[in-house]
């Protein structure tokens, strides 16, 4: 199953490379892998999707804890979490969809950032799911570039 | 912070980092990035530079020095290819937990990434070879990371260290600090196992009518020996070792069992079959003494005592797992163990059944030279009392089965990475850690060619090893599968044509060396090599071409596949 780890490691370079290495080199699966900066300058948290079997997740939480510049490691996939996901996407523009794009656009709470004569960029925010199914719906109108975030995620407050 | 007030230049903190950590010796080659460090080495008197003849050397000469002594080797390499030859001495350090922290040379920080002359990346190399490593970017941080690198190496699960030192942070000064104590965030090993998984074990132990200890290299890196031997004697359980265990508990103990595995001992392995409860100490249930994880121990309920919990779980599933050191295990379970116990008499004779049936054993009829005999001679001229450095091979395994170990610390081998060549310098390594007990290396004809430079760092300081070389013309293992599961297509393993005469070879190194290809001169050489100690001598044991080390569990097999003799290979048990 689908598994959402927050990773707080040392902000140092070679970190992030430390911790895809070791996906790469123990086999394990790695979907997406964000990392930045946390209040403290010196942490940084790193945000994993990743897919296995318990005894599969349970190695990769021990071997992301095995790492020195690991602090805390926190599987969320079963605590109360917020999980987000950035997509910006460019959409072919013709006159005849201008209509249904930007009603889309509102049903998916997006957000315009660019417009051209022929394109439109737009910013979409949330679970990956829901990017998932916003690329699907906008596919038909044509997709001329798309970037995603990968997951960020937090605990949900006291 | 303890400040002494001294402003040194990065040559001179490296030198004064060595001498807080107690550092004897370091082995090295010097190079373009290290001018500085050599200048200032010059006049160094407390700590004795070893000059190797190849950076690997180095490497696994320090990882000697670490299994002799307990204590961390020293590497100091320069830049670029000097940092490249010592990636396998570091992956066999990183296998086998070996502690062992790396100094290699770097080009100036403003040329990194340009591509410089000697430049490579060895910290991105090694990163996944080494339990972690450094780039230092400031002269001002440079005596705290040389103390978290011994720290690291050391402390937990050891392990090999690098710390990588750009030619300008060398040339540099500041005021030397060193800091007293290390503290690193993401590094907080777990050392005191859990009191109520020790109780839960405890009670299992005790319940046991047929329990068995697998014990590890783990136990000889926590120096739990006594514990163990407390334990498994007062409480008459049968003990079993894997390759880097051995002499944890005494061999000639009616307890031990030798090694189990691939080429374990067919007692041990029909014990494990047969267990109810399976101890393991500082064992990683590796391939090779698992065969296949299904069929491994089938009806033990499984107890696994490691300092590194990543090892808990990882390929067999077990019952109780117990993170933390081995000393502070075996000791924790003495002390809560039930008074009473379950009766082990059955259960050991039922092993020394096994033991009867299928006992260790290898042919002496046609007068001929065997390496078996060789290994038995010198474990009975060094009343096993030698530390023992092997090389890999067939030789390794016959050293496991007929080399009676009674110490920790005997057995210096590579067990994990499996690299030919490392048994002479490993051996150079623990003989000048360990200076009041003979140092025998045994090794293949194939193997000590691929570190044979190494012969003039041992001529040079007169290290008094007996190189007790396995010459069977042919890569022996290699051969060995090629006529079980290879259809006998000996595929580059005939060696025998382009061997060279090793008796000469020795003697333009200056060493001394004899050639033996019977029993009897055998016999002759052994005592003569152990008596000489004015540097090392070698003996050219001329050994039969075709033996295969058996019993053999093939890779991947069950222990009712295990082949106990060559006459009829298909024979199962």
């Amino acid at each position: 199953m689908k598994h959402l780890i927050s990773v707080l490691v040392e902000n140092k370079f070679g970190s992030l490379n430390r911790v895809a290495a070791m996906f790469s080199a123990r086999g394990f699966n790695l979907e997406s892998i964000s990392i930045g900066e946390t209040e403290d300058a010196e942490i940084s948290r790193m945000t994993i999707v990743t897919r296995g079997e318990d005894q599969i997740i349970s190695q990769v939480l021990k071997q992301l804890n095995r790492l020195v510049d690991t602090i805390k490691v926190i599987d969320l996939t079963r605590q109360p979490h917020v999980e987000r996901e950035l997509l910006l996407m460019t959409l072919k523009l013709t006159k005849t969809q201008q209509h249904e794009i930007f009603e889309l656009i509102n049903v998916f709470k997006g957000k315009v950032v660019d417009i051209k004569q022929k394109s439109i960029t737009i910013e979409v925010i949330g679970s990956p799911d829901k990017i998932n199914t916003t690329i699907d719906i906008f596919r038909p109108y044509g997709i001329k570039e798309l970037a995603r975030s990968g997951a960020v995620a937090i605990h949900r407050g006291e | 912070m303890h400040s002494s007030g001294k402003t040194l230049n990065g040559s001179e903190i490296f030198i004064e980092c060595l001498r807080r950590e107690n550092v004897d010796y370091i082995f090295g080659y010097p190079g373009g990035s290290l001018l500085k460090v050599y200048e200032t080495l010059y006049d160094v008197h407390d700590i004795q530079h070893i000059l190797v003849r190849h950076e690997q050397g180095a490497t696994h000469m320090a990882e000697g020095y670490a299994r002799a002594t307990g204590k961390p080797g020293v590497v100091l390499v320069t830049s670029g290819p000097g940092a490249t030859n010592t990636v396998t001495g570091i992956a066999n350090a990183y296998m086998d937990s070996s502690p062992m922290v790396v100094f290699t040379g770097q080009v100036p920080s403003s040329l990194i990434g340009n591509d410089a002359f000697q430049e490579a990346d060895i910290v991105g190399i090694t990163r996944p070879i080494t339990k972690h490593n450094f780039l230092v970017k400031d002269v001002k941080e440079l005596a705290a990371t040389i103390s978290k690198a011994f720290y690291l190496a050391t402390t937990g699960r050891p392990g090999p260290v690098l710390v990588d030192m750009p030619k300008d942070i060398l040339n540099a000064s500041c005021n030397f600090e060193w800091p007293e104590t290390v503290e690193i965030r993401g590094f907080k090993p777990t050392i005191k196992c859990h009191i109520n998984q020790v109780e839960k074990a405890a009670q299992k132990i005790a319940a046991s009518k047929r329990p068995l200890l697998y014990i590890g290299g783990g136990v000889i890196s926590a120096e739990a020996s006594q514990e163990l031997q407390k334990l498994a004697i007062q409480l008459n359980i049968p003990v079993t070792m894997t390759l880097q265990g051995l002499g944890a508990f005494p061999g000639n103990h009616p307890l031990s069992m030798g090694m189990l595995g691939m080429h374990g001992t067919y007692w041990a392995n029909q014990a494990v079959n047969r267990c109810d409860l399976l101890i393991a100490v500082g064992a990683r249930f590796d391939d090779r003494v698992t065969g296949k994880v299904e069929t491994f121990a089938p009806q033990a309920y499984k107890i696994h005592n490691d300092i590194d919990p990543t090892n808990v779980d990882k390929n067999v599933k077990v019952d109780l797992p117990v993170v933390g050191d081995a000393k502070n295990f075996l000791a924790g379970l003495f002390e809560v163990m039930p008074k009473t116990t379950e009766n082990r008499d059955p259960w050991l004779a039922e092993i020394n059944a096994w033991r009867q049936q299928c006992p260790l054993s290898y042919s002496n009829e046609d007068n001929a030279l065997r390496t078996e005999f060789v290994i038995e001679e010198v474990s009975k001229q060094t009343k096993g009392n030698a530390v023992v450095v092997t090389d890999v091979g067939q030789h390794q395994m016959w050293t496991s089965q007929f080399y009676t170990f009674i110490n920790p610390r005997s057995i210096i081998t590579s067990g994990g990475l499996g690299t030919m060549g490392y048994g002479l310098p490993a051996a150079i390594g623990a003989a000048f850690g360990i200076k009041d007990r003979p140092v025998v290396l045994f090794c293949g004809d194939g193997g000590f060619m691929m570190n044979i430079q190494e012969l003039v760092t041992a001529v040079h300081h007169k290290i008094p090893i007996k190189i007790f070389l396995i010459n069977n013309s042919f890569l022996g293992m290699v051969r060995q599968w090629q006529e079980l599961f290879h259809k006998e297509k000996y595929s580059f393993t005939d060696l025998g044509d382009s061997n060279p005469d090793f008796v000469k070879v020795a003697e333009a190194f200056g060493c001394r060396a004899l050639k033996a290809d019977n029993p009897d001169s055998a016999k002759a050489a052994i005592e003569e090599a152990l008596a000489w100690n004015d540097g090392p001598i070698l003996v050219d044991f001329r050994v039969v071409k075709k033996d295969m080390v058996f019993p053999m569990v093939p890779a991947g097999g069950s222990i009712s596949d295990m082949l106990l003799a060559r006459l009829n290979p298909k024979t199962m048990v």
